[in-house]
């Protein structure tokens, strides 16, 4: 692992193409650039994610938000591998750690997932084989990168579930899933996940199938582990609670494209997207004084096959009368409006400070 | 709002049997649904808000008399609906109609939306001024859909529109009561808005009364008037919503509202977190007294022997506990909120 960090090559300190994030530094450990992930079908090309640049730090969190059909999921499946090469068309960059991943052979990713990056699925039942031991699983991802006996394997994979807080690791190790809770469950495949000490951990909706009280303590186990394996970790879902609660970063998807990436603290601080700004106004919080009426956002996301020309939330945006025909032409360039606050939107900033402090925080 | 209750519900048990064996022999059951009581006023809103298994489901689909209860009564508009026939049941239907969770299960795929919102008008042999036709495209505009659509299938409308077709088709025949059961955690975050703000129009224009079963609680301080929390089968709280919201009375309640991650980074450092340990036993063998006592910080041995009452706290507002909280008070727990019942099962706490 170390051999390969050190063998990065200088050349990946280059930006590539487009994507309006500048020069990548040199600690960033995944960093994803003008991503493409296009998939023919009958009916079009749909085209989940279409452009998408990010950066991620060993030891960070990061957030990525978005509704259903937004290419969250699209991208951490890009990022693991996890598309049939056949059925799927990819373009741009996907460096971890040196490694370029688009147009990697599939026996390199092979060799990457599991031990450099690993997964954390939504649903624990339909992720983890009914067939098999819980250990078992556990025991077969540590056997395919460490060459030790079973026993050590075994040992580790007991080691592993008393981590992530499982009760009587010893004993529960020899249990099917189906004979765990649901919390349990999503336990028990947070253990499979970091049982090689992967640098990336992505998770996929990891509470949404949780109860409140269950998801807090996912949420705080996720926290921890984080700490203690100092791995970078992807954070993908539709809940902005979740996102507050655990990320350092936040990138809010739409259509397939990055609308806003800044830190935690401006995107729900200081957001500049109208998007953003819907999401805020859609959900009721408990933390605010109840309102009488949400402001929802108006209209439905946009077909992925015909994905509207120029900025692809301009149909349900309230603003593009002061910018005029820009936004249902030009695609808005994804540029940084100051200390790494990127934005996609044809509005000037000044005005989109503005909007923010003057007409939609205080409606919130 | 008027006082008067629309729905009375006493002492609402259902225990689904078990049974095993040759002779089908019940073994045991599950008590999904235990003396729960409460009522609904006329064109209020009240919410039953839970974790899974608790029930809430149960308990709107006894309301509703699509499950028969084993215990309880339930009165409806003064009358008793507990033990109706199905052909008794079907006037009823007239003025209770349920909302269903999921748009795409309970929609036939092979019906049209005329034929799907026009159901309710054939079923009930109800003659309209206009015809069927004029009268589901009405409720369609109603509920924000184009009156065009009438010839459309299901799968041509995405799923906050589907949603609209399932609250125009319980809107139908013009009904007093609503049980909707998780109207909008199947939808995105933008959709849900549109529909809790359609369902709260809907409210006011029709005179709807609601019982709303979720378990988001943000969306359920937003759109109830009272709340209810169940658990494991128990009405542990009910109460006004910004009484239970401020004051919660029950720790579960208590513990329940710390555990809502709050989408805002400045405030993950400084609030009151209570984190239950473990998982919701089984409503096959659930403990006895007290139910949330394996759970419970503050469980004592009156816990695990009596069952505690209902006792009321303020105007409506009661909850069941032999050890309330009192409004103020931080919860005893260990400082990163970890909250453990002195009854937990010892495989909880052993590491």
């Amino acid at each position: 692992m170390s051999q390969m960090r050190e063998s990065t090559p200088a050349s990946t300190t280059s930006t590539v193409g487009l994507g309006g994030i500048g020069t990548r530094a040199d600690d960033v450990f995944l960093s994803v650039r003008d991503l493409r992930v296009h998939f023919p079908t009958d009916d079009g090309l749909v085209k989940s994610v279409d452009g998408l640049s990010f950066d991620l730090r060993r030891g960070q969190t990061l957030g990525i938000v978005g509704e259903s059909g937004s290419g969250k999921s699209v991208t951490s499946m890009a990022i693991m591998g996890l598309h049939k090469p056949d059925s799927v068309q990819m373009a741009g960059s996907i460096n971890l750690g040196g490694t370029e991943l688009v147009g990697a052979s599939p026996e390199l990713v092979r060799s990457l997932r599991g031990k450099r990056m690993a997964m954390i699925f939504q649903d624990p039942l339909s992720a983890m084989h009914p067939f098999y031991t819980v250990g078992a699983q556990i025991i077969e991802a540590y056997q395919v990168h460490n060459k030790v006996s079973k026993k050590v394997a075994r040992d580790h994979a007991i080691d592993m579930l008393g981590r992530v807080g499982i009760p009587q690791p010893a004993k529960r190790v020899d249990d099917y899933p189906h004979q765990f809770s649901g919390g349990m469950r999503q336990r028990a495949m947070i253990a499979m996940a970091l049982s090689c000490d992967p640098d990336l951990l992505i998770a996929d909706e990891p509470t949404t199938a949780l109860d409140v009280t269950v998801q807090a303590q996912i949420l705080d186990l996720i926290r921890d582990l984080q700490r203690d394996f100092d791995a970078a970790v992807i954070v993908i879902t539709h809940d902005l609670g979740v996102v507050a609660e655990l990320a350092d970063d936040i990138l809010v998807m739409y259509a397939g494209r990055s609308v806003e990436y800044s830190t935690a603290e401006d995107i729900f601080r200081r957001p500049q997207h109208p998007y953003t700004w819907g999401l805020l106004g859609s959900m009721p919080r408990l933390d605010r004084e109840p309102t009488d009426r949400l402001m929802p956002i108006k209209g439905t996301p946009p077909s992925l096959i015909q994905v509207p020309p120029g900025c692809p939330f301009s149909p349900r945006c309230t603003f593009t009368d002061r910018v005029g025909a820009a936004c249902r032409q030009e695609r808005p360039p994804f540029s940084d409006s100051g200390a790494r606050h990127y934005v996609a939107c044809h509005l000037a900033m000044p005005e989109r400070q503005k909007l923010w402090t003057e007409q939609i925080e205080p409606n919130l | 709002m008027s006082t008067e209750p629309l729905l009375t519900v006493t002492g609402l048990t259902k225990h689904f049997p078990i049974r095993k064996g040759l002779l089908q022999r019940q073994v045991g059951a599950v008590q999904a649904v235990d003396d729960v009581t409460f009522d609904v006023a006329k064109g209020e809103t009240l919410a039953i808000v839970g974790e899974s298994g608790c029930g809430k489901t149960t308990t709107g689909r006894m309301i509703t008399r699509l499950l028969e209860p084993t215990a309880g009564t339930i009165l409806f508009d003064g009358r008793d609906i507990t033990h109706l026939s199905t052909g008794q049941l079907r006037p009823l239907r007239r003025d209770v109609q349920m909302i269903f969770q999921d748009p795409y299960n309970s929609l036939n795929p092979r019906h049209t939306v005329g034929t799907i919102v026009g159901a309710p008008y054939r079923i009930q042999g109800i003659k309209t001024e206009h015809g069927i036709k004029r009268a589901v495209q009405d409720t369609l505009e109603l509920v924000g859909l184009n009156p065009e659509h009438y010839n459309r299938y299901p799968h041509e409308f995405s799923g906050g529109q589907r949603q609209r077709i399932g609250i125009a088709r319980s809107l139908a025949l013009k009904p007093k009561l609503i049980v909707a059961d998780e109207p909008v955690s199947a939808l995105d975050v933008s959709i849900q808005a549109q529909v809790i703000n359609l369902l709260e129009d809907l409210q006011s224009e029709l005179g709807l009364t609601y019982v709303v079963i979720a378990h988001d609680l943000s969306v359920v301080r937003h759109m109830s008037d009272r709340v209810g929390v169940m658990y494991l089968g128990n009405l542990v709280e009910i109460g006004d919503r910004m009484s239970v919201y401020t004051t919660p009375r029950h720790p579960y309640t208590k513990a329940l509202l710390s555990a809502v991650p709050i989408p805002d980074t400045a405030r993950r450092q400084n609030r009151e977190r209570i984190r239950l340990v473990g998982d919701v036993p089984s409503p096959i063998d659930p403990p006895a007294g007290c139910r949330f006592h394996t759970r419970c910080w503050k469980a004592t041995e009156v816990c695990k022997s009596e069952v505690p009452k209902l006792v009321e706290f303020a105007p409506g507002h009661r909850a069941a506990c032999h050890h309330p909280e009192v409004p103020g008070e931080q919860a005893e727990v260990a400082p990163d909120g970890t909250a453990i019942s002195p009854f937990a099962s010892p495989d909880l706490i052993e590491p």
